[in-house]
């Protein structure tokens, strides 16, 4: 059949800010670009950090770009961000986040004083998670160059002979744990943005989940998926997963937790809690048997509190994630299509 | 949320769908104006819910789905100038033009900014004197008056380098144009709530008369949808056409009247072209000439012409007829396939309001992309 | 089209001349919505539209719709 149409449905030659967005463009960039690349059987477990062993011992080794905007933020700065995000990527391998080195590129012009803020909230952030930051790296560019401060920050960790997590290993009996409130960094941070300006009492989530995850994993021994729904939020993560181990998702609209301020935000900006960024939850696939056992490990830790089952696993010919309704009707979930932008509509 | 939560209620669901069940006794095609209806419709499964005798369709009530490539590709143009920055509402950013969207205008180099009101252009018009802020004004009746606003305060406060680009759309014309085509398949509408909170729908009757078909004035949550629906078929089955209100608590007969002064001042009727429709006559609203100086096409010497604008009818895109109601999204060849949100070939692909935005988001009955 | 949300009036600011703004509570999130062209007062909950408010929401009306919901239940 041939397309006759004055729209052009050609894909983009060049990067679009879609593609750093964590949903549809970021995978395709992966898969069309990265994978084709740099494709070896470690990179391609698809996780959140890279397992491998060296002389039988188990590793696991990540990394991550933090770029922020605001650097400053309710709840945290740019240098809290680095250090849990990197330490959680860790944790969701099964690992126990050891060593991590950080990257600075700064913006001339940038305040040494607000540097020193930055660099005083990594170290308490890894002093808290139990990390050490063992080297590092500083680049400075031209003023209009970079925003700022960025930050990189990768880590290693080790992990036990008996772990065995992946994003392919969902399978049908497996319920769904979300570890706590979904969509709160993501409405911080846009509450702080000039152009939309509004106030609410929320702060962002950001946290080191290691010490509840390594807990877990130490505790219950077939954890089959852990993942943090950063970029793209809880559904794009889904997604990712249902898309690795050939299963359906179902989740339940009345069983997610989004607080009552991250709803109405929602609602008035026309954005969807589901494809909004967290920064400081989990979520955990295991097999339902014993997901009463880890409900109760969770719930003992602050960050995990109001750890619930969201959802469950079914076999399925076609990958998805599915949401029942408030009305009991289901509906497909998709993957982030680009940044979710404000809407009128 | 008060006035909100309760309309969600699954009891009340429950109960409407009961009433509907129980009323209806012949097939019915209901056509939804609002694509934010719409957007509601899929997202909760309303449609899946409703007895089988009941289709709805689908209108064309979404701004950005309907402004023409032609207004598209001249805000691309002018945001290309390195003097202006151009701003909009989110929903603007994707909708390609004949070339590529804003946000690739913005990969590109332009500076383009997403703002969540227009009101909110004029203070960046104001911290940037040496800049031409310019808003790319689209909307129905509903988004017309804050545009206005926004213009009355900028010449308040003086400035000169603001200004917008108009695409502007009103309901009861469109409605018109449906119900006069020779294969209208259209038995009821649901009138746009939120136009008619500004509007009111004293506009209606003469409409609901002349084609003696039920126009139900309708909110925008599950309940108020289906109430909407329930006093539509109602209506259907006694055989009468006239004009109800179903979202009395915040749509009066006469409207918001001193938005309605505030439009006829500063605006005058004028053609509109909708994408994937074409012309309809005195379908849109344009500046009145005393506020031309902010008329962003003016200020660029971009003027376009009604006849200037393509209507898409040569495109195999069957967007125009489903939103007359004459086809369902089911019967697109190229839905889900070559037509997605991210490259979209129709207009209703394009906003996430869109009918065929609204379908692949939530239902995606053709296979997704990646699997 | 045009999404819109209820929200109830926490303060008004009258100091721009024809451009009345509200601090408006929606459910938590506090934003500026100007009700030049509504007669509101403090305690209205307001329809708001991309931070202008286009109707004031009728409390009675309100109660009589959810109300009328219940009547039909019984009918039927």
């Amino acid at each position: 059949m041939e397309l006759n149409c004055p729209l052009p449905v050609t894909e983009a030659e060049y990067i679009l800010l879609g593609h750093g967005s964590g949903g549809r463009l970021t995978r395709k960039l992966i898969d069309e670009v990265f994978y084709p690349a740099f494709r070896n059987p470690i990179l391609e477990q698809d996780h959140d950090g890279g397992v491998f062993a060296v002389d039988k011992k188990r590793m696991a080794i990540t990394t991550d770009s933090y770029v922020v905007d605001p650097v400053f933020f309710p709840g945290g700065n740019i240098g809290d961000l680095a250090i849990n995000g990197t330490v959680n990527d860790l944790a969701c391998c099964g690992a126990k986040p050891l060593y991590l080195t950080v990257g600075f590129i700064l913006e001339e012009g940038f305040a040494i004083a607000d540097l020193k803020v930055i660099v005083n909230s990594m170290r308490k952030a890894a002093d808290k998670a139990g990390v050490f930051i063992v080297t590092g790296d500083t680049k400075v560019v031209e003023r209009g160059k970079c925003d700022k401060i960025f930050i990189n920050t990768s880590g290693v960790g080790v992990l036990d002979d008996d772990i065995n997590i992946s994003p392919a290993k969902a399978c049908a009996g497996d319920v769904v744990i979300c570890s706590g409130p979904i969509g709160v960094h993501g409405i911080t941070i846009l509450s702080t943005r000039e152009s939309l300006g509004f106030e609410t009492s929320l702060q962002s989530d950001t946290a080191a989940l290691n010490g509840m995850l390594n807990e877990l994993c130490g505790q219950i021994k077939d954890i089959h998926v852990l993942r943090d729904p950063t970029r793209g939020g809880v559904s794009s993560t889904l997604n990712e997963i249902a898309q690795t181990s050939h299963v359906e998702i179902e989740i339940e609209e009345a069983l997610l937790p989004v607080p009552e301020v991250v709803r109405s935000a929602s609602e008035l900006l026309g954005l969807d809690p589901l494809y909004i960024a967290n920064e400081g939850v989990v979520l955990v696939i295991l097999p339902s048997e014993v997901s009463e056992e880890a409900l109760k490990i969770m719930r003992s830790f602050p960050e995990g509190k109001q750890a619930v089952i969201i959802g469950t696993v079914k076999s399925s010919e076609r990958a998805s994630v599915k949401l029942k309704t408030l009305f009991g009707g289901r509906r497909i979930v998709t993957m982030l299509n680009g940044d979710q932008l404000p809407r009128i509509c | 949320m008060k006035h909100l939560y309760e309309y969600r209620n699954s009891e009340q669901v429950k109960r409407l769908i009961q009433a509907i069940d129980k009323v209806v006794l012949n097939p019915w095609n209901i056509m939804e104006i609002c694509g934010g209806q719409t957007h509601s419709i899929v997202r909760y499964g309303i449609d899946e819910m409703l007895p089988d005798k009941i289709t709805l369709l689908h209108g064309p009530g979404c701004p950005v789905c309907v402004t023409p490539i032609t207004v598209i590709d001249k805000a691309i143009e002018i945001a290309l100038k390195p003097y202006v920055i151009m701003t909009s509402f989110g929903d603007m950013m994707r909708v390609p033009g004949s070339q590529f969207d804003l946000l690739h205008a913005k990969a590109k180099g332009a500076d383009v900014r997403v703002l969540y009101s227009t009101l909110d252009a004029i203070d960046l018009a104001e911290k940037n004197p040496e800049r031409e802020v310019v808003f790319l004004a689209v909307g129905f009746e509903t988004t017309v008056p804050l545009h206005l606003t926004a213009i009355k305060e900028a010449k308040r406060r003086k400035l000169t380098n603001f200004s917008v680009i108009t695409s502007l759309f009103t309901v009861p014309a469109a409605i018109d144009a449906i119900l006069a085509e020779k294969d209208c398949k259209v038995d009821g509408f649901l009138a746009a709530g939120h136009v008619c909170a500004v509007m009111g729908y004293h506009e209606y009757h003469p409409l609901a008369e002349k084609f003696r078909k039920p126009i139900v004035v309708t909110g925008f949550e599950p309940v108020d949808l289906l109430y909407g629906i329930y006093q539509c078929i109602v209506q259907l089955e006694n055989k009468t056409g006239k004009v109800e209100n179903a979202y009395q608590r915040i749509v009066t007969e006469a409207g918001n009247l001193k938005m309605q002064e505030l439009m006829k001042e500063m605006l005058v009727p004028a053609d509109q072209a909708w994408r994937g429709i074409g012309k309809i006559d005195k379908s849109g609203l344009k500046l009145a000439d005393a506020f031309k100086d902010f008329d962003a096409l003016e200020k660029f010497g971009a003027s376009i012409h009604t006849q200037d604008i393509e209507t898409i009818t040569q495109t195999r895109c069957i967007a125009g007829d489903i939103m007359r109601g004459n086809k369902q999204v089911a019967d697109c060849p190229f839905f889900g396939v070559k037509c997605t949100p991210e490259y979209p070939i129709g207009a209703p692909m394009v906003s996430t309001e869109g009918v065929c935005a609204a379908y692949y988001s939530y239902t995606n009955f053709k296979e997704q992309a990646w699997s | 089209m045009c999404l819109a949300i209820p929200g109830k009036i926490l303060r008004i600011d009258n100091s721009v001349p024809d451009l009345k703004m509200a601090k408006v509570d929606f459910g938590g999130m506090i934003k500026d919505v100007c009700i030049q062209w509504i007669d509101a007062n403090i305690g209205d909950y307001i329809l708001a539209h991309a931070g202008m408010a286009i109707s004031i929401v009728n409390e009675e009306y309100a109660k009589e719709t959810l109300a009328d919901f219940e009547k039909l239940a019984k009918f039927n």
